[in-house]
């Protein structure tokens, strides 16, 4: 076995041990339900099989340590604590085991599920320290060396740019699962009528409308972790490097942060597998009290992967507040700082809600709690407010960064100062605090009170006042500029473009009457993926091929690069066109299957066809990361020419960052002024905190 | 200074331009669907100014945008920085004060629009509409009248008073434009004016289950008189309805069964009501049994003890709570429809 590539290793015992995990599972399911009962697609072999060969496919890779210790902690867990919860209602009496089908019952999934969770941290290592620590313990004030190679991505790191990394892949995987699953349903809607999606297809105890229902909504949170993991992978990378920091405040909390979203995005997919659920990524209730335990595991999940924003947050903002590098001002920032501030003040102190609210969905299906059952004097609307109280400014926290990333790269290509410096920090904030005073606009056909839309519709449309001062910046930015457009330029000019349509269409979801219209139609789909895609997946790429060789010492292909934007920008557009296109002509959102007379079958063929050539894109790019890492061209010194610190040192990066450390001497964008740059590196070696 | 001027001849260029796009598309002065109701007009108005907005801003910032891109490229071999400007404090100033300006003369249009939208006419005609998974029934409180077709009389006032039985709906019928939620344990109201005769169709726009795609009851715009003679007949016809078949058949209006169950046929979302009383009835199990009373009655009351073969498994209809009496109503329904 030694011999063999790690990667097919892990594929092996994929295979092996699933296979083995679903015989399990079918065998308990038949003891437990009898052979009539039970479906070769049931939840429990399918269950098995996901555990099984998950944690399995990095045993093969990496042999029983980091995360596959960490995994196979979980399913421990969350066996004991599903047992313990079955012992406990066995002792009073209750049915110990769900004639439903699910085998356990669901206060058992939850809390076992929740046990898991907290089984993985134990398992994966991450909390060794803290244990020590409590128990009298000393560790070393460094960091343990990490091992050289790329095992020490799959075990616990303390070092930033190794977690910068982690999260980024993790991201990437997580992309190329929520496309996945969008693949799957948008191939049912390039026509209309169920094609294969039926109601007599029968898998995982779904049929085709409610795994349609249970893709869309996976897709749809799915897709929402993959972008919260893959800002953190950007900012726990760039962030110490651009400050002069060694590391992040809190290293060991920055490790906790990462690993805490892996078994999130385990019980995230299991309620692939236990049941589905009907209800979008919203769970709106009352239909979240109905659906299938898939809900609670996906409630749990979005829990679970709140810590891993919350403690994020408090760590990017002490170390940007306490590390920065002698002379850096607030006004001698890099702008990206700005904008990921904003966006962790978000993230810190609204996260809470979703949780909150989710919670109390889970405690009202668990022990009868009616917070939202209109029949016991709750009220369903309540629910609503607290979700999108979380879940509107979360959106800015999603294009924040990206937003900062553009500006951070446009000067850097179009050899010239961003203009307006402070102007654009500032509207960062105040795209941050307007965002919290806008969230009712989702529901203005929600039956709340009537008055209240108006309040919110003017607080809504205040949100492109500073979001154009960003726009008129960064086109003031490239005015008599020098411009030049590799790969990651391309990127940022298609973020300031897509941002740009998916900023246009958003006044008229702001206006109430023209939205009671517009709400839940696929107006809505294309312009919120407009803004995500403008907001975040094009500077994150951008981002990627940006840094990518200070990580690796070796750039990105650049004619893959320009294969990959050359076909994801222009069948993007026609993917978003073609949903609002729908949309106007009375798509609704979230159905399976759409009425023929609406004649919406030509629409819905394009914007599939064009939802298959942006996944191309993205294998293209995915492949070109993979490959680049190894095969790509040398690229040690200033490959973009730029006057941030980072790339004044030598590629890749050592361990511990800089060797000298720097001070701040200049602005951050003043090309073209011909002053002695922006750092100077002074003979002290680089501390900690200042 | 030449610069500007060829942006600015190409901003106005790039404005018409997109709006002509969008009138070729339809949808330059109007939303998509044909607008039938007078609230139509009224959104469509306020569509119209912030389309007219949104071409120029698109040409605004695209235009200058492609030609930094194209006039300010570097040369091939060309090693030179840009011009150096750090910024503009009054042009930054301008460009906050004038959208701010813009923004907020939309929200006072967009209030006044909502205000319009929502006029209330005191004689406006009250109908109930109750929600459920996955169908529509429509009540005329003064007439005793169940329907699954909502019937309005065309150019009056009528104000839909909405109640869900179970989770959240959405009422929407795109040519009307509003939509308003209909949520459990409360009425929310829905106020329109049709304008336009025609058939539509409502469609559930807030995600209310599996079957949500297929939640659509038509909408029947007609003449005041054709209205009235409909009306009248659908009330003679509840009045008559003291026999069993009849109560039963009001019964499965009132209930929703007929908005899955069809009574000719066709299939729905459930299995067909037509020819099915004492015939054979395969199961998904593979067992099969004759359609009787007891059946019958062990379906209204347990959807889920036995899924007919073809059908999703577990049911998606909810269990019903009826007493014998209107149950056996229901089977004499059931009964006739051969």
């Amino acid at each position: 076995m030694k011999n063999i590539n790690p990667v097919w290793r892990g594929l092996i015992s994929l295979i092996v041990f699933g296979a083995l995990g679903y015989g399990v599972g079918f065998g308990i399911s038949v003891l437990v339900n009898g052979a009539a009962k039970t479906s070769p697609a049931g939840p429990i072999p399918s269950v098995f099989a996901l555990f099984f060969g998950f944690a399995a496919f990095f045993f093969g890779v990496i042999g029983y340590r980091g995360v596959t210790r960490g995994l196979t902690w979980q399913v421990i867990g969350t066996l004991v604590g599903a047992f313990v919860v079955v012992g406990i209602r066995a002792a009073m009496g209750l049915s110990a085991f769900d004639g439903k089908g699910f085998f356990l019952p669901e206060g058992a999934w939850v809390f076992g599920g929740l046990v898991g969770a907290i089984s993985f941290m134990f398992g994966v290592g991450v909390l060794s320290d803290w244990v020590k620590w409590a128990r009298g313990i000393e560790t070393p004030e460094e960091h343990p060396q990490d091992e050289s190679g790329w095992k020490k991505f799959f075990s616990v790191s303390l070092d930033h740019k190794v977690i910068g990394i982690q999260y980024v892949v993790t991201a990437l995987l997580l992309i190329s699962i929520g496309g996945l699953f969008a693949l799957i349903f948008r191939t049912e809607l390039a026509a209309s009528q169920l094609q294969f999606l039926t109601e007599g297809l029968n898998i995982f105890s779904q049929n085709g409308l409610q795994l349609f229902n249970t893709l869309i909504s996976l897709h749809g949170m799915i897709m929402i972790v993959s972008i919260l993991l893959g800002i953190a992978g950007i900012t726990n990378y760039v962030i110490p490097l651009l400050i002069g920091a060694q590391d992040m405040a809190f290293p060991r909390l920055n490790a906790f942060s990462f690993w805490i979203a892996v078994p999130a995005v385990v019980l995230l997919l299991s309620s692939l597998v236990l049941g589905g659920f009907d209800t979008g990524w919203t769970g709106y209730p009352p239909l979240s009290t109905l659906a299938p335990v898939g809900m609670q595991m996906f409630f749990l999940g979005v829990f679970v992967a709140g810590w891993s924003s919350i403690l994020g947050a408090i760590n990017l903002i002490t170390t940007v507040v306490r590390m920065r590098a002698k002379g850096m001002t607030a006004w001698r920032m890099p702008i990206l700082i700005w904008s990921s501030i904003a966006a962790s003040l978000i993230t810190l102190t609204a996260t809470q809600f979703i949780g909150l609210s989710f919670q109390m969905v889970m405690f009202q299906r668990l022990f009868g709690m009616g917070f939202y059952d209109a029949a016991k004097g709750g009220n369903p609307i309540l629910f609503q407010h607290l979700f999108w109280f979380y879940s509107h400014p979360v959106v800015y926290v999603f294009v924040l960064p990206g937003l900062g990333i553009i500006s951070e790269l446009l000067p850097v290509f179009s050899r010239k100062p961003l203009f307006g410096y402070r102007w654009v920090a500032m509207s960062s904030l105040g795209i941050a605090m307007v965002g919290y005073i806008v969230w009712a606009h989702h529901m203005f056909a929600s039956g709340m009170n009537e008055y209240l839309r108006i309040p919110f519709m003017y607080s809504t449309l205040l949100v492109s006042v500073p979001t154009g001062v960003k726009f008129f910046s960064w086109v003031a930015t490239m005015w008599r500029g020098k411009i030049s457009t590799p790969t990651p330029m391309l990127f940022v000019l298609g973020a300031i473009m897509v941002f740009f349509i998916g900023g246009l269409t958003g006044p008229m979801n702001a206006t109430v009457s023209t939205d009671l219209f517009l709400h839940d139609t696929y107006v809505i789909v294309g312009h919120f993926h407009d803004t995500i895609f403008g907001g975040f997946v094009f500077p994150f790429f951008a981002a990627l091929y940006y840094w990518f060789p200070k990580a690796t010492g070796r750039r990105m292909n650049e004619t893959l690069g320009k294969i990959h934007f050359y076909l994801m920008t222009p069948s993007f557009f026609v993917l978003t066109f073609g949903m609002m296109y729908a949309g106007f002509l009375g798509m609704r959102r979230r159905i399976a299957d759409y009425d023929p007379e609406l004649h919406l079958d030509g629409i819905h063929l394009v914007t599939t066809i064009a939802g298959y050539l942006v996944a191309i894109s993205v294998i293209v790019f995915i492949f070109n990361f993979f490959y680049s890492i190894k095969h790509g061209e040398k690229a040690e010194g200033n490959v973009w020419n730029s006057r941030s610190p980072e790339w004044q040192v030598p590629s890749p990066m050592p361990v511990h960052n800089y060797d000298k450390s720097f001070e701040v001497i200049g602005e951050p964008y003043d090309y073209g002024s011909g002053d002695n740059g922006y750092v100077k590196f002074i003979d002290e070696p680089a501390s900690n905190a200042h | 200074m030449i610069h500007f001027l060829i942006v600015g001849a190409l901003v106005i260029v790039v404005a018409l331009l997109t709006y002509l796009g969008l009138d070729l598309t339809g949808l330059a002065d109007k939303m998509n669907p044909v607008t039938a109701s007078a609230q139509a007009v009224s959104i469509d108005h306020l569509w119209h100014l912030e389309v007219m907005v949104m071409c120029f801003l698109f040409g605004l910032i695209m235009v200058p945008l492609f030609y930094s891109l194209i006039v300010f490229r570097q040369k091939k071999g060309e090693l030179k920085d840009g011009q150096y400007v750090t910024g503009h404090t009054n042009l930054e100033i301008t460009w906050t004060v004038i959208p701010l300006i813009t923004v907020l003369t939309f929200a006072y249009l967009g209030g006044r629009s909502l205000s319009d939208i929502n006029r209330i006419d005191p004689n406006a005609l009250v109908i109930k509409v109750h929600a459920q998974q996955f169908t529509w029934t429509f009540e005329y409180p003064e007439y005793g009248v169940f329907t699954t077709e909502l019937h309005l009389p065309v150019n009056r006032q009528v104000l839909l008073k909405m109640e869900s039985k179970d989770v959240i709906h959405s009422f929407w019928v795109p040519e009307f434009r509003i939509k308003q939620d209909v949520v459990p344990g409360r009425i929310t109201e829905y106020r329109i004016t049709p304008t336009l005769e025609g058939s539509y169709k409502v469609r559930c726009a807030e995600l209310c289950g599996t079957s949500h795609a297929y939640m659509e009851n038509p909408v029947i715009v007609a003449s005041a008189d054709s209205y009235a003679t409909w009306l009248n007949d659908q009330a003679k016809l509840a009045q008559e309805s003291q026999t069993p078949e009849g109560k039963g058949k009001l019964l499965a209006t009132k209930n929703g069964c007929i908005g899955c169950h069809s009574v000719d046929g066709t299939k729905m979302t459930g299995p067909t009501w037509f020819g099915l009383y004492d015939e054979d009835t395969k199961f998904a199990d593979g067992t099969d049994a004759v359609a009787d009373d007891a059946y019958i009655k062990e379906s209204i009351l347990d959807p889920n003890a036995k899924i007919v073969a073809g059908f999703p498994s577990p049911s998606i209809m909810p269990p019903f709570k009826l007493t014998d009496d209107e149950i056996s109503d229901i089977i004499a329904y059931i009964k006739t429809l051969k």
